[in-house]
């Protein structure tokens, strides 16, 4: 057994060893990108048969109708309109107008609410904005009726249609939020894996259905 | 002044030893979440931002279509185009393209597919109504239009 003798230190240098991990955690932090699933979502018609067009004829009333030309000017409610923000309140005004309450209960099968019932379980300060402010003949009958359709031309740009439909979700998350005392921001960072943010979730959400309709658009008016 | 003269006893060096071992922990963090992109974009890329964002929970369910000018219009020339993992496909390809990544999961989970749109914001509205009739005839219906979180400085 030939033993040998300590030469020197038996030591593995590592004083570079930091320098390389640094070198290989850079390339990482470079080449990185934590994959970013946001966005807006839409939730398509489905299919539609063609033999049946659904003919279904909404009074004029209950569509808050948004047009974009290919120069990517705004026609709201044949009205033009320069600043797409304010797209937002008009339509917070017009969801909740209440214009014609029914008591015909609308919805998927168990959780049917009419429109009285979803003015009941707002707030008091809601209910009170509502019968100062709106309830106009003009406008929608109640959340169940009302309809935001929007009709982009096939030249407008991606843009100003990402603008508009950021402002309609937001009118929506205001609505929501608010009716369960929350901010839009709040109502929208609800986690909906916890069964107290998704009771929150549903009952905000309960009897005022997210109409947002992508009309099909015209070549016709540039 | 004998005050600041004095010399502290105690060894003025940072230890260092344990260096290594911190950047390492980063370093086994960032390799164990990276996810090498799988595919090129060959469009461009400039996605207009938004406010109210909701975010994705099942990533698995989520298939992305790139649409916007292609990067290299000598080739591709300059009308936008979709592109679907490492192609470009046509409008009527896409229902085709659809229905193969639905095979892709498992039967439960098929009608949940759900589509990121990721354009370009110089696109046309048209193309982007194209691909939607198109999604409704394939029957995917849920999308999302991808959007980074609009900054307060606007």
């Amino acid at each position: 057994m030939a033993r040998s003798k300590n030469r020197g230190s038996q030591e593995v240098n590592a004083g570079s060893m930091a320098d390389i991990a640094f070198l290989l955690l850079i390339f990482f932090l470079v080449t990185t990108q934590i994959a970013t699933n946001k966005g807006l979502t839409l939730l398509l018609p489905p299919k539609q048969d063609e033999e049946e067009p659904d003919q279904v004829k909404q009074q004029e009333r209950n569509i808050f109708k948004i047009q974009v030309n290919s120069l990517n000017q705004l026609l709201v409610e044949d009205e033009r309109l320069d600043d797409p923000s304010l797209i937002g309140d008009m339509v917070y005004d017009f969801i909740l107008n209440f214009g014609k309450m029914s008591d015909v209960e609308k919805g998927p099968t168990g959780e049917k609410v009419s429109d009285r019932q979803t003015y009941e379980s707002l707030p008091a300060t809601m209910k009170a904005y509502i019968n100062n402010k709106l309830r106009s003949g003009e406008s929608s009958d109640g959340p169940n009726a009302a309809i935001v359709s929007l009709k982009a031309d096939r030249g407008s740009s991606y843009e100003i249609f990402i603008e508009i439909l950021d402002q309609l979700n937001a009118a929506y998350n205001r609505v929501y939020g608010e009716r369960v005392g929350l901010t839009a921001e709040e109502f929208r960072k609800l986690n909906r894996n916890d069964p107290r943010d998704l009771d929150l979730y549903d009952r905000a959400r309960s009897g005022i259905p997210k109409s947002i309709s992508i009309a099909e658009p015209s070549k016709v008016g540039g | 002044m004998s005050k600041f003269k004095k010399k502290s006893e105690s060894s003025q060096d940072i230890p260092t030893a344990a260096l290594p071992d911190i950047i390492f922990m980063l370093l086994f963090f960032f390799m164990v979440t990276t996810v090498m992109r799988e595919t090129e974009v060959l469009v461009k890329q400039d996605i207009p931002r938004a406010e109210q964002l909701v975010k994705l929970e099942k990533k698995k369910l989520v298939t992305y279509l790139y649409v916007g000018e292609p990067k290299e219009p000598e080739i591709f020339g300059t009308e936008s185009l979709i592109q679907a993992n490492d192609a470009f496909i046509a409008i009527d390809g896409i229902v085709q393209w659809v229905n193969t990544e639905k095979d892709q999961l498992s039967e439960v989970e098929r009608d949940q597919i759900t589509i990121s749109l990721k354009v370009d914001k110089e696109t046309k509205m048209g193309i982007i109504v194209d691909i939607q009739t198109e999604l409704r005839e394939a029957n995917a219906r849920k999308i999302i239009y991808a959007t980074p979180q609009k900054t307060d400085d606007n």
